[in-house]
């Protein structure tokens, strides 16, 4: 397949694109749409929306998912809130607003037409999770209320109490769920994709792999939707659950979807450093609490006193000196270094030295302790069950770690991969967040995706399809990919080596976050890129999976997972190594400005990179998609 | 400072499938960090049952972030472990001592089959939902979120209640095995709001038999609220109850409304 990266921008100005759209988009008639089968891979946000809204129509929707259930999503797990330009604190906010600043957050490398369209849909998710029963807060006056997110300048952030992931998560799921019981979706729990199939250059359906007994089967539909989530896990510890991997994505690439800016990955601010080398996975602490809590670390490395007895002059308010007009609520990427330098220079605080304070007590003394319990009990009591200290008497101790991945499958306006009847939404995709994501903005996108953006793009791709036969199941294309598959997950059981596959994920994730990671530069990444291939190398000798392929079997699971990641792992660093410059989540030691802030390069970079596959993952090809600013102009992005 | 716990003695639940009869497994674990999680402990486990060319034990996690309601385990014949208001993945091992003898088993209910060792099939949950479990609202032409005001007091209230994570301790601690208070939870959730008066009847009415087709019946012991690890309450089975009463009379003559 030769690649081509049409990006199908509809015409006229950036206001009217949505609704031009729109109005000129194919139609399948309602009695006809019974006629076409949709699959959806992944059951979260995006999944699930899509796969609901998309049975509403008439659509047949079978539905895939690696969890016991559709309601286990990682999506159920983001803590703070989602935005919407509903003005409704008459702050100033408008549609507008919100795409600018969702613009400038991605530092000026994600697409307008995308965005605006996100913006412009924001208002609409939260009256349908409303009209669901999302119990958003109110206030008393039984309005909804609103909080403020790092990058904006106005109270935008819809949210119900420290669990507006789940809340949001549950009212999709039960969407789903309804469409499940009338018999409109059909539902595979513990069932993971391990093959895109595409026949005559069309996606043609997936292959699938039955977690409890081990069954390979084929799937066949007029379009697919890749819902799968997002990479952070290539870093080992991460805030992503233990089971978010690549493979769906990686197997889509590999099928000749081509993977976009790999290298923008979001390292989130505020989670609790590292305990112990046991350590699984690193917990996030909401960017919500910089709306109240204030980051600082001592000025003298080697103060030892506790917080509260360190005095206001020997403290470095890092944030509010460095950025005073947005102070705590700076943008993640440059919150997370700040961060990095304070504890690299050595004023990092806790036991290990490898975190920087969040203190509440001036937001205690201002607000009562009532107050600050009511906005965020719960975050405060996750934090003590981890951290073993109560944050109503010494502050947190926070640090970056990875959260969230801005790259992913390539994707044109429609949400439509490369790969005709293809499509990636959600964190799968890479379109809206640029090199950045602004907090609140990932429910967001995954809800736009799913219920105000696929249900139309993809009936303009399905009409002309009407009544034409597809390939079904027993095509030899499903055939061999079945058994590539089987040969696949047996060859992990037969390298009978010696090291698991955790350990090869905590090596591969070590140098990743070493040399991909908050910082990188050129001698680094070449480092990381000769490192991978020896250690990638390693794994395929010398894994050790015991069991068998035919039942239950979580270090086979994780083996295949690992395996995708190594490949992944090596492309990102090539991406990094491609991209000679510094923006949002991508900074290049090499290009900043003499105060350390990122400095782009629009008239080099100013594009998407896009990766075509070629059997050898230091060897992909990159394509390019020239980002074009007509609505704004490009600006150095700044938060002073 | 991270201290470290020494020779704890684990009993734990195998079983290699449905079918299979079960037994109890003994483990020794030499040291582990009082900072790690009861999760973490068996991470280090299993990696030591892989370097012996064993059979690691399967247990469903995900977020270790107390949100997702994938983990389980009775841990010591208590359901999430000793801790209050915690799901296992949230449980750590400072909690124990050196020494102690740990009992691990799976949720052990007839409506949760087990799948392998400690997993087990809590899909009953989900034809819950299904049966009613949701406001009937189609994608598109949702009225402004504003145009009804909910009172705080109320949209407090319906959170407490969806706060739900899914987990199965309810039924699990129950000596019934009954899902009353997992089925109750979203039954107030959704009842409690504006939005959802026009189907409450008939979704209490349908929730609760799908219930009564796989679970236990509920006696009030409690044992469901002391082991959510969301400290739902049991008012809400209250609340259940007498919609359900009333959903006997209302949906017989398909009126909905109060």
């Amino acid at each position: 397949m030769t690649i081509t990266l049409n990006s199908k921008i509809p015409a006229g100005s950036i206001n009217d694109k949505w609704n031009t759209y729109k109005e000129d988009a194919k139609l399948v008639a309602p009695g006809n749409k019974r006629k076409f089968k949709v699959i959806v891979v992944g059951s979260g946000l995006a999944g699930a929306s899509a796969a609901a809204t998309m049975a509403e129509l008439g659509y047949q929707v079978d539905v895939f998912t690696f969890h016991d259930s559709p309601r286990r999503a990682h999506s159920i797990a983001a803590q703070g809130g989602i935005n919407a330009a509903k003005n409704y604190q008459g702050d100033g906010d408008s549609v507008h607003r919100l795409f600018y600043d969702t613009i400038k957050g991605g530092d000026f490398r994600s697409r307008e037409a995308n965005v605006h369209r996100l913006a412009e849909v924001s208002v609409n998710i939260i009256d349908q999770m409303v009209s669901q029963g999302v119990p958003f807060a109110r206030e008393y006056g039984g309005m909804l209320d609103n909080r403020s997110f790092g990058g904006a300048q106005v109270s935008r952030t819809f949210y119900a109490r420290g669990q507006t992931g789940q809340q949001l998560l549950l009212g999709a799921y039960q969407q789903l769920a309804r469409q499940i019981g009338l018999g409109n979706v059909r539902m595979f729990n513990r069932t993971e994709l391990v093959d895109v199939v595409t026949i005559e250059d069309r996606c043609a359906g997936i292959v699938t792999r039955d977690l409890v007994n081990g069954e390979v089967v084929s799937h066949s539909a007029h379009a697919v939707v890749m819902a799968t989530g997002g990479y952070g896990n290539v870093f080992y510890l991460s805030t992503n659950a233990m089971a978010c991997n690549v493979t769906a994505a990686w197997r889509a690439h590999r099928n000749g979807a081509t993977f976009a800016n790999p290298c923008y990955t979001q390292i989130h601010p505020t989670c609790i450093p590292q305990s112990d080398p046991t350590q699984s996975k690193l917990t996030l602490m909401s960017e919500s609490l910089r709306n109240d809590g204030r980051v600082w670390v001592p000025q003298n490395p080697d103060e030892t006193r506790p917080a509260a007895q360190v005095p206001e002059t020997e403290r470095d308010y890092i944030l509010e000196r460095l950025y005073p007009s947005y102070g705590n609520l700076a943008p993640r990427d440059i919150s997370s270094r700040a961060a990095k330098r304070s504890v690299d220079s050595g004023r990092g605080v806790g036991p290990l030295k490898n975190g920087v304070y969040l203190d509440f007590s001036d937001a205690i003394n201002r607000l009562g302790k009532d107050v600050v319990e009511e906005r965020y009990g719960n975050l405060f009591e996750m934090y003590e069950r981890i951290a073993g200290e109560n944050p109503y008497d010494m502050p947190m101790r926070i640090y970056p770690a990875s959260h969230y991945t801005m790259g992913g499958l390539w994707v044109d306006y429609e949400l439509m991969t490369n790969i005709p009847g293809l499509y990636a939404a959600g964190e799968a995709n890479f379109s809206d967040h640029g090199a950045n994501r602004l907090g609140a903005s990932a429910l967001m996108q995954g809800l736009a995706d799913g219920y105000f953006v696929l249900p139309y793009t993809i009936g303009n791709y399905l009409a002309p399809m009407l009544n034409k036969p597809i390939p079904g199941t027993d095509h030899p294309a499903f055939k061999a990919a079945e058994l590539a598959a089987q040969a696949r997950y047996q060859g992990y059981v037969d390298i009978k080596g010696t090291r698991s596959p955790d350990y090869f994920h905590r090596e591969v994730g070590r140098i990743i976050w070493d040399y991909c990671g908050m910082e990188r530069t050129q001698q680094g990444l070449e480092k990381a890129l000769s490192e991978l291939p020896a250690l990638y190398e390693e794994f395929q000798k010398d894994l050790r999976v015991t069991g068998d392929t035919e039942s239950m079997n979580q270090t086979l699971e994780k083996a295949g997972r690992v395996d995708d990641f190594f490949q992944l792992g090596m492309l990102m660093c090539r991406d990094a190594l491609e991209r000679e410059e510094s923006c949002g989540g991508h900074f290049r030691a090499e290009y900043q400005t003499d105060e350390g802030e990122a400095t782009r390069d629009d008239e080099k970079f100013a594009h998407v990179a896009a990766w075509e596959w070629t059997g050898d993952p230091t060897k992909s090809i990159r394509h390019q998609e020239e980002l074009n600013f007509e609505a704004i102009h490009l600006a150095t992005r700044s938060y002073k | 400072m991270s201290n470290h716990l020494k020779n704890l003695k684990l009993k734990i639940w195998r079983q290699s499938g449905p079918t299979d009869k079960g037994h109890f497994e003994d483990h020794i674990m030499p040291e582990i960090s009082d900072e790690a999680s009861f999760l973490e402990m068996l991470d280090v486990l299993n990696e030591g049952l892989i370097g012996e060319n064993k059979l690691p034990v399967v247990f469903d996690h995900d977020c270790r972030e107390g949100i997702c309601g994938t983990c389980s385990l009775m841990i010591n014949g208590q359901a999430h472990g000793p801790e209050r208001s915690t799901a296992t993945c949230q449980l750590h091992m400072r909690k124990f001592k050196s020494g102690d003898e740990i009992v691990i088993e799976p949720w052990r209910a007839s409506a949760f089959p087990i799948i392998k060792d400690l997993m087990v099939d809590r899909s009953a949950f989900d034809r819950i939902i299904e049966s009613g479990g949701f406001i009937s609202a189609n994608t598109g032409g949702a009225p402004d979120a504003n145009l009804i005001p909910i009172p705080k007091s109320v949209a407090d209230a319906a959170m407490d209640s969806a706060q739900c994570i899914g987990c199965g301790a309810c039924v699990a601690a129950c000596p019934n095995g009954a899902a009353n208070l997992f089925t109750a939870a979203k039954i107030a959730h959704l009842n409690l709001l504006p939005q959802g008066q026009a189907e409450r009847f008939k979704r209490t009415e349908a929730m609760v038999e799908t219930m009564d087709e796989y679970f236990g019946s509920c006696t009030n012991h409690g044992e469901c609220e002391a082991a959510c690890p969301k400290e739902i309450s049991i008012d809400v089975i209250a609340l259940m109850n007498k919609d359900y009463r009333k959903s006997k009379f209302k949906n017989r003559k398909e009126i909905s409304r109060n």
